[in-house]
Parts: C-alpha cells; sequence; structure tokens
C-alpha cells in the first residue's frame, strides 16, 4: 500500500464514529452457548410450557366446568363406583375414586409443585448466598460456628425434622416452605462459602482493601459476581430438588392435604386404585416426572455453558464440525472461508 | 493422630450431637402448655381419663427443668413413654418388633446402593462413551429425575402386579423375618431394595464417574501409564482411591436423605417397619412414637457419619491430622 | 553534626536528605517497624510455635514528590513491610506516620481518609483487577468509596484518568480480560491515581511485564510523578530498575536493612557485601564491561525467617564473616568515609578497591 492509502485509512479510522465498546460479558457468552444447546433449549420450552398451563389452570377449569375439589359421582364414577377412564364423560385424564377432573387436579399440582421449587430457591438462594459469603470472608469464630452449623444442617435427616413439626403444629404449605427452605439454603452456602475462602486470597480483593472498601462492598461488589455461576446452577438444580421433596412430603401426608390438590397427595390416593384406574398413577407421575427431568437437564446445560469442561450426561455428539473463529465471521474474508456455524455447544 | 484417637475424638462429638438433638426434641415437644402436651401425648382419641392419666405419670406440671432431668433418664434407660393410640403398650416393644424390619430394607439399600453406584460409575468412566456408558447415562437420567415413592408405586404397578397375576410370587410386599426363610424375607425385600437403591445409586453413578474420570486426567496417572502400567492395576489400585474420596464424604451428606427414602419405602410396600410407623403416627397424632423415632433416627444418622468418617480416614490419610 | 554518629541522631536528623530542597516535607516516618506472623503447630489444640519474622525492626522515611527504591530477594520482606505501611497487615510493634499523624494499626473507619493520600499498585496485572468487573467500575471504585463522584462526573473523572495513563476512554466498557498486560497494568495505575494520593506504593509493578512493556510503564510512572508531584515507594528486585527510577534506595536481607542511601553512593560503592553480590550478579548491557567484572556467588540458601542466624542474619553466606558476625547484631550506621545518609550495618564494610572472594565459604559454626 501506498502512504497516501495509509493516511487515507487512518483518517478514515479517525473519523468514524466511536461508540462505546461494549465488552462481552460473562453472560453474554452463557447465554450464546446455552442457546446453542438443544437439550437445554428444549427443556427451557417445556418448562415454559408446564408454567403457562399452571398459570391457566383455573382457565381450563372454568373451561370444562370441573373445579379441582369438585366431585361428580354421578358422571365421574363408573357403575361400581370406581374411576372412569380417560375421556369418558369430558374428563380427559380420567377422574380418581371421588369422581374428581384428574386433568384439572394435574394442573392445579403444578401450580404447587412451581409454586413451592421457585419460593423455596428464592429463599434458599438469598439465605445461603448471605451466610456464605459472611461465613467465608469473615472468617474467625463467624466462621467457625457458621461452618458448623451448615455441616449439621446438611447432615440432618429432613424427613425427621418435617414429621417433628407435622405433628406439633399440623401439616400445612408453610411447614412445606419452611422445612424445604431450610435444607436448601445450606448447600448453597456450603459452596459459596468455599468459594469465598479461596477469593479472599486474590489480589484484587486485597487491592480493593487498600482502597478503603468496606467489607460489605467486598463481598456484593467484588466477590459476589464471582461466585454467580456456581450459585445459579445450583438454584437450578434446587427447583426439582424441591419439587421432589414437597410431593414426597405430600405423599406421605404431612404436607399439602387434600382436597388441595398437589401430585404428591394425588399418587398417595392412586396407590389403592392403581390395579383398577392405571391413569390415576400414570398421568401425575408423569407429570412430575417430565418437571423434574426438563428441570435437571437444564441445570445441566447451564452448567456446561458456565464451564464447558465439564462432564455432561448428554454429551453433545462431538462430531468434528466446521469450526469458525468465535463462532461467527469477524469479517467478510472469514465469511468466504468457513461459512457456516457450529451448533451444539460451541468450542469455548 | 492415630485412628484410635481419630475414632475416640469423633465418637465423643457424635455424643455432644445426640444430647443437643434430643434437647432440641425435648423442648419442641414438652415446652407448652401441659394440658396441650397431655393431649398431644395421649393420642387424638384420647378421654379426658387418659389426659390426666398422662399428665400426672409424667409428671408434666413439673418445673421444665426438672423435666427436662427426668426425660433423659427416662430415655437412656430406653423408656420411651407409652404409645396410647396403640392400645397404650410400651413403645419400646414397638421398636423392638420393628427394628429388624427397618434394618432388613437399610442394609439391603445402602450395599445396593453403594455396589451398583459406584460399579457402574467406574464402568462408565473406564468405558466412556461406549454403548454401555450411553446406555447408564439413560438410566442415570431417569433416576435422579425420579422421586423415590414415584418408583415404588410405578414398580409395584408394573412389575409386582404382573409377576403375580403370572403365578410368581416370589416378590411380594410387607415383610417375611429371616426366620421364616431367605426367599420369602428376600422377596419381599427384593422391590424395596431396588427402589431405594436406583435413585440413591444414580446421583452416586454420575459422581464417581465424574471423580473418576477427572483423576485419570491427573499427571501421576499419566505418569504411571507411561511406567507400563496395565490399565487396570492403574484403575483399581491407583486411581480408585482418589476417585472415591468425594463419594465417600458425599455419601455421609446423603445419609439423612437416604432415611427419608427408607420412611417412603417402607409406607409404600407396606413393611412395617419404624418408618412407616413414624408416619401413622404422625398421621394418628402418636407423639411418643414420634420422640423415639426422632432419637433413634439421629443415633443412625450420628453412627453412620461416624463410620463414613472412618472410611475417609483411611482413604485420605490428610484428614487424621485435624 | 557534632557527636557521635548513631542510628538515633541519624533519624532524628531526618535521614536521607537528597540533593533536592530541604524543605521538603516528610511524607511517611516509619519507626522500627516488627512485623512476626505465628506459626501455628499441630496437636490437640492449635499453639503458637514459632514466629515467621518477616520484619523485623526497619526505620525509614519516605519524603514528598520523592522516589524510595526498596530492593531484595523473594522473601526478605519488602513486600510485608509495603502492606504494612499501606494498613492492609497489623504491626507487631513499631511506628508508622503519615504526614506526622500516627496510622499505626488504625480501625478501618480511622484509617479510610488516610487511603486517599496512599495507594497501592500491584505486581501481577491478571491478579489485581476482577476478572468479572468492567474497567470503568475498577477505575471508578476510588470515587464511589469515598464518595467524591458519581454518575457522569465520575465517569468523565474515570475516562479522563484513562487517558492521561495512556488508555482508550472508549474502552470503559470492557473487561480486563480483554487488555494486555501493559494495559492491565495501566489500569492498575488509573485507579490508583483516582483520588490524587500523595504517595504510591508500587510493589514489583513491572516484574510480571515484558522487558519493552516495562520502560513504557515506568515512564507513565515518571511523567505521573512529575505532573502530580507523587511520592513512590518502590519495590523491586532488579536492580537496574531501581537505579532508573529512585532517588534513594534501601537494601533489605531477611527482614532487615542491609544498606541504605542515596542511589550513587549505594549503588558506585556499596559497603554491605550483600549490596556488592547483588550488583556483581546484575547482568550488564555492555558484554565487554560483564566479561570483565568479576561475580560474587553467594553460597547456601537463604535462611528460613522462621529461624534466622544469631548476629548478623547475612554471616552464614557472607564472602567477609568473622567470629564477631555470628555473636553480635550490627547496627545500622554511617561507615568511615561515607556520606552522612548513606548507612550499613556490617562490622567488616566493603572498602574502596576491595576484592571479595569470588565465591563465599558457608560460614563454620551457625550454618543456618
Amino acid at each position: 500500500m501506498s502512504l497516501s492509502e495509509l493516511e487515507f485509512q487512518a483518517q478514515t479510522l479517525e473519523a468514524a464514529p466511536t461508540e462505546a465498546i461494549e465488552g462481552r460479558s460473562q453472560w453474554r457468552l452463557t447465554w450464546a452457548r446455552l442457546r446453542r444447546d438443544k437439550m437445554a433449549v428444549a427443556s427451557m420450552i417445556v418448562i415454559a410450557v408446564i408454567a403457562i398451563l399452571a398459570l391457566l389452570a383455573p382457565v381450563f377449569a372454568s373451561l370444562l366446568g370441573h373445579g379441582s375439589a369438585q366431585v361428580f359421582p354421578n358422571s365421574g364414577l363408573s357403575g361400581t363406583g370406581g374411576p372412569v377412564s380417560p375421556g369418558t364423560h369430558g374428563f380427559y385424564f380420567g377422574t380418581d375414586e371421588l369422581g374428581r377432573d384428574l386433568l384439572v387436579r394435574v394442573l392445579y399440582g403444578a401450580r404447587i409443585s412451581l409454586f413451592v421449587g421457585i419460593t423455596t430457591t428464592a429463599i434458599a438462594t438469598v439465605a445461603g448466598v448471605a451466610v456464605g459469603l459472611i461465613s467465608g470472608f469473615f472468617g474467625g469464630w463467624v466462621d467457625a460456628v457458621l461452618a458448623r452449623f451448615i455441616d449439621t444442617v446438611l447432615a440432618f435427616p429432613f424427613l425427621v425434622l418435617a414429621l417433628s413439626l407435622a405433628v406439633v403444629f399440623g401439616p400445612s404449605l408453610t411447614i412445606v416452605i419452611s422445612v424445604i427452605s431450610f435444607f436448601s439454603w445450606a448447600a448453597i452456602s456450603r459452596i459459596v462459602r468455599g468459594q469465598t475462602l479461596s477469593l479472599k486470597e486474590k489480589e484484587y480483593i486485597e487491592a480493593a482493601r487498600s482502597l478503603g472498601a468496606n467489607p460489605w462492598r467486598i463481598m456484593f461488589i467484588d466477590i459476589l459476581p464471582n461466585i454467580m455461576a456456581p450459585v445459579l446452577v445450583l438454584a437450578t438444580l434446587s427447583i426439582p430438588a424441591a419439587i421432589v421433596f414437597e410431593s414426597t412430603l405430600s405423599f406421605l401426608g404431612l404436607g399439602i392435604q387434600p382436597p388441595t390438590a398437589s401430585w404428591g397427595n394425588i399418587l398417595a390416593g392412586a396407590q389403592s386404585y392403581y390395579q383398577v384406574a392405571w391413569w390415576y398413577l400414570v398421568f401425575p407421575a408423569a407429570a412430575l416426572l417430565i418437571t423434574t427431568l426438563a428441570f435437571n437437564l437444564l441445570g445441566d446445560g447451564v452448567r456446561d455453558a458456565l464451564d464447558p469442561r465439564t462432564e455432561r450426561i448428554f454429551a453433545a455428539t462431538r462430531k468434528r464440525r466446521r469450526r469458525t473463529w468465535a463462532g461467527r465471521p469477524a469479517t467478510q474474508l472469514d465469511a468466504l472461508v468457513a461459512p457456516v456455524p457450529t451448533d451444539g455447544p460451541g468450542e469455548a | 493422630m492415630t485412628m484410635t484417637r481419630f475414632l475416640i475424638r469423633r465418637i465423643l462429638s457424635g455424643i455432644v450431637v445426640l444430647w443437643i438433638v434430643s434437647t432440641a426434641a425435648f423442648f419442641l415437644f414438652f415446652a407448652r402448655n401441659p394440658d396441650i402436651v397431655a393431649r398431644s401425648l395421649a393420642g387424638r382419641a384420647a378421654t379426658s381419663a387418659i389426659i390426666s392419666e398422662v399428665k400426672r405419670n409424667l409428671g408434666l406440671t413439673q418445673p421444665i427443668m426438672v423435666q427436662y432431668w427426668q426425660f433423659l433418664d427416662r430415655t437412656l434407660h430406653g423408656n420411651f413413654g407409652l404409645s396410647y393410640y396403640n392400645g397404650q403398650i410400651p413403645v419400646s416393644s414397638i421398636l423392638a418388633r420393628d427394628i429388624p424390619r427397618t434394618l432388613s430394607v437399610v442394609v439391603g439399600g445402602v450395599v445396593l446402593w453403594g455396589v451398583v453406584g459406584i460399579a457402574v460409575g467406574v464402568l462408565s468412566a473406564t468405558r466412556a462413551r461406549t454403548v454401555f456408558d450411553r446406555v447408564s447415562t439413560l438410566g442415570v437420567l431417569a433416576g435422579i429425575s425420579m422421586p423415590t415413592f414415584v418408583l415404588g408405586e410405578l414398580l409395584l404397578a408394573y412389575v409386582y402386579v404382573p409377576l403375580n397375576t403370572h403365578g410368581i410370587g416370589w416378590v411380594n410386599t410387607g415383610y417375611s423375618g429371616l426366620s421364616n426363610g431367605l426367599a420369602a424375607w428376600s422377596g419381599a425385600m427384593i422391590l424395596p431394595w431396588i427402589t431405594l437403591a436406583t435413585v440413591q445409586a444414580a446421583v452416586y453413578t454420575r459422581l464417581s464417574r465424574g471423580s473418576l474420570l477427572d483423576t485419570l486426567g491427573e499427571d501421576y496417572i499419566r505418569t504411571a501409564r507411561a511406567k507400563g502400567l496395565t490399565e487396570r492395576r492403574i484403575v483399581y489400585r491407583h486411581a480408585m482411591r482418589a476417585a472415591l474420596t468425594p463419594v465417600v464424604s458425599q455419601f455421609g451428606i446423603d445419609i439423612g436423605a437416604f432415611l427419608g427414602g427408607v420412611l417412603v419405602v417402607e409406607t409404600v410396600f407396606g413393611i412395617g417397619g419404624l418408618g412407616e410407623d413414624a408416619v401413622t403416627a404422625v398421621t394418628n397424632g402418636d407423639l411418643p412414637t414420634i420422640i423415639a423415632f426422632v432419637l433413634i433416627a439421629s443415633a443412625f444418622v450420628v453412627t453412620a457419619n461416624i463410620i463414613v468418617d472412618m472410611l475417609y480416614a483411611v482413604l485420605d490419610p490428610r484428614v487424621r491430622i485435624t | 553534626m557534632t557527636g557521635p554518629i548513631t542510628p538515633e541522631t541519624v533519624l532524628s536528623a531526618q535521614s536521607w536528605p537528597t540533593d533536592a530542597d530541604l524543605t521538603d516535607d516528610v511524607l511517611v516516618q516509619v519507626d522500627n517497624l516488627v512485623k512476626h506472623f505465628p506459626v501455628k503447630g499441630g496437636g490437640l489444640v492449635a499453639r503458637t510455635v514459632g514466629q515467621v519474622q518477616a520484619v523485623d525492626g526497619v526505620s525509614l522515611t519516605i519524603r514528598r514528590g520523592q522516589t524510595l527504591g526498596l530492593v531484595g530477594e523473594t522473601g526478605c520482606g519488602k513486600s510485608t513491610l509495603a502492606r504494612c505501611i499501606a494498613g492492609l497487615l497489623p504491626v507487631t510493634s513499631g511506628k508508622v506516620t503519615f504526614e506526622g499523624k500516627d496510622i499505626t494499626n488504625l480501625p478501618r473507619r480511622k484509617m479510610q481518609p488516610f487511603r486517599r493520600d496512599i495507594q497501592m499498585i500491584f505486581q501481577d496485572p491478571y491478579g489485581s483487577l476482577n476478572p468479572r468487573r468492567r474497567v470503568g467500575s475498577i477505575i471508578g471504585d476510588p470515587f464511589a468509596i469515598h464518595k467524591t463522584a458519581t454518575g457522569a462526573a465520575r465517569k468523565k473523572a474515570v475516562q479522563d484518568l484513562m487517558e492521561r495513563v495512556g488508555l482508550n476512554p472508549e474502552h470503559y466498557n470492557r473487561f480486563p480480560a480483554e487488555f494486555s498486560g501493559g494495559q492491565r497494568q495501566r489500569i492498575g495505575v488509573a485507579r490508583a491515581l483516582a483520588l490524587r494520593p500523595k504517595l504510591i506504593i508500587c510493589d514489583e509493578p513491572v516484574s510480571a511485564l515484558d522487558v519493552s512493556i516495562q520502560a513504557q510503564v515506568l515512564n507513565l510512572l515518571a511523567d505521573l510523578q512529575k505532573d502530580f508531584g507523587l511520592a513512590y515507594l518502590f519495590i523491586a528486585h532488579d536492580l537496574e530498575v531501581v537505579r532508573h527510577v529512585s532517588e534513594s534506595v534501601i537494601v533489605m536481607y531477611l527482614g532487615k536493612i542491609a544498606e541504605a542511601g542515596p542511589k550513587d553512593p549505594v549503588y558506585d560503592t556499596p559497603r554491605h557485601p550483600y549490596t556488592a553480590a547483588l550488583l556483581s550478579a546484575a547482568p550488564a548491557a555492555d558484554p565487554e564491561a560483564a566479561a570483565s567484572r568479576q561475580r560474587i556467588i553467594l553460597s547456601g540458601d537463604v535462611p528460613s525467617p522462621i529461624n534466622p542466624p544469631s548476629g548478623c542474619r547475612f554471616h552464614p553466606r557472607c564472602p567477609k564473616a568473622q567470629d564477631r558476625c555470628a555473636t553480635e547484631v550490627p547496627q545500622l550506621e554511617v561507615k568511615a568515609g561515607d556520606m552522612p545518609t548513606h548507612l550499613t550495618t556490617c562490622h567488616f564494610p566493603v572498602q574502596a578497591g576491595e576484592v571479595l572472594a569470588s565465591v563465599s565459604r558457608a560460614f563454620r559454626g551457625e550454618a543456618r
């Protein structure tokens, strides 16, 4: 290139409009990877569908004309007094032994499960992160006490506590949420504490202290962004654990009490009738399984999106596909050389 | 420090924990108005005569610390009170009758859980990405998403019932003591064991697979390979030890969850062990049984944790220094 | 000065007046600073079985607008000393004063106003910046912490700083991972500069950088010193770099000062055998000069600071060591023929024209 061409190029560059250059944050990269992961996307869709169905449960109830606790001894029970099979008399999932619409009950059960799952996870995450940060950062006797406490809670047989509380206070939704939150936060707390302990020694934390930052600022502005990744994975995986926990408690009679529908207590009723009414067992069980499966797969996908090294359940087929530089052609020239972006989890 | 010293320290701290738990249990259940306490102890179906008798027998009108002392004294002597719901029989006799059942479930479940979990995990890791691995991965996926009670019900509906209707009577529900023959005992236990173990084993398969794969990637394993050791020797003599330590420590945490699984399994299969007793006790408001169950369960968890700690110390000598 | 020259008289006379105007204030005065770290032993209960004597009685003065260089091997305690002065580590004994006020072991709240005046630049360009925060936020931290600017004013101040240190202000929203090592170090400088401090403690700021980048960053530091009247405590293990930037130099060994003074006397006529050895080992730019130079090789390793040698801590490795060195701790004092500001801690200082043994023998007696 001649000198004048170089000068021209330099001038063009200087004259080009300067917009603020946004760095690509960890979250943008993670979301990009997650979007390309088929399993994770499928899970997200399934969860979205379930959530919509759960929200619309009352709509379904009024459309069908069947309330969730409404008994239909005539149309809902067969001649011998047992549940009717799916498809009869407008009961798309059949009925239970009292003649209640199983479809509506399963939908209402979804509301309970999702509500419990999300609420307990939210509480547990906030509490767990706070305690973990405080324990890890302050160290000393604070850490000694809190760490012991966390370990004790983690090892505790939760069902025993649920039993005790249920017998003293009577089973209820509040007890379910309290017990589940109480045990979920410990798992998150332990991870957060471990991470905080190792991050505390980093030089940028020392730099923050030399600037005069107070401990709270350091914890929440410097350390917290660095621990969000494992916390997010744990939180995503806490939801299905909470759902399973709630349904187990309801199944045993320690949680949601009938006539309020929960997948757990529906399945408890199904114990006596599955031999004559397969739908009574299959539909709520399928709903439960699909939901927990979807959340577990999503958690797995999130974990892989944040840190592509780890082993996954369904490691996307690592066929040798053509790679592009950073997944997208940077210039026209690159587009000519490697035209097709990969699918599956991209190369990090 | 030596293993004995380590063991003694663990036992001492275990006793402390048990003491704390029993104290907490006591205050949770007894620290209320004596009438309410008496009523809950006497059960739902109690008459006022029984309630007064309970109040008198247990000295519920006394100051709380005196009651606490008596509670400790009674418990250490194995006297858990009377189960009024079950016709005023001593709770300890219920325990004596039902502990063997629970024990059968627990032992079989733990063995199956540990063996299958680790074995499948190790095999998956050594045969990574083969058909075996893919299939076991699917199994793992199913296992970790499955609540125990759902699996139990499904097994009942689609294994037990079909088998029985086709005349294969070995697989059974309920419980049959060992004294009645191995076949009957194992037949009743096989489904509960599978139910218990599958869910837990799935998690452990994944854990041990991941842990072993990580360990096999370490430099010292690479050195062993370069030395010319056979893969089998490398895996079983060198890598396993390091790979198993996180699995063992996770085991300790999961004992609590395992207990929950035992409860569920007993209820689903009608085994009539301690777990089922506890659940029916809640439904019927039978407080003395619950208290006994809480204490026994805690003792079990503490003991199990001590065993796990010892196992961990064997695997990882660094731990003995703390 | 009349009377015998002792450490006290020298120190009280505000040591090391440089050729510059003597009305320069004293910014930082460190008196006999001692920093020991306890070593926890095993056993049933955690006991303290020993002390790591990281810094053992160091006194120094930093003047306004001047650069004090601090040299020594790894493990000699220079980083610990720096952190004690900056208030990042509690001091075991001794005193640190800033502009006459005592800042030794102040609680965080009381130390806060001083933090605007004392800043630090760290060695590791990759570790000293939070990877999850944008650069603008990192540099804006001091403004946020001390509540001196918010919103658009803060952004403007940050971008001005970025420009001043040679970064593109448009990169305000980038993450540290998107910068090179030299650029990251500039970010650290910008952060330290934000509140117009009076003293910047530079803990090996260029050790982790390529040599060509080192020059750039050093020039930047020099420019900033001129423009803002900064004082530097410049810590390094590279002697030539220290010579380039400092007016005065302190050489540390195993927690104590070996030699101190204005740079020219120390570099041209080192009195302490350790200083002489260090200088002889530094690579020389001119190959012929290097070939003709005599290298002094010290035998043995640096002893552990938990159990330092008795008497003079250098005696096991010293080519001139004698019996007295193992028993008597030498004092920091002026040696015959030196300027009053050139102090050495040695019983048998190197004389002019003396050729030291090229390989020292480990002293028989105290082997550590």
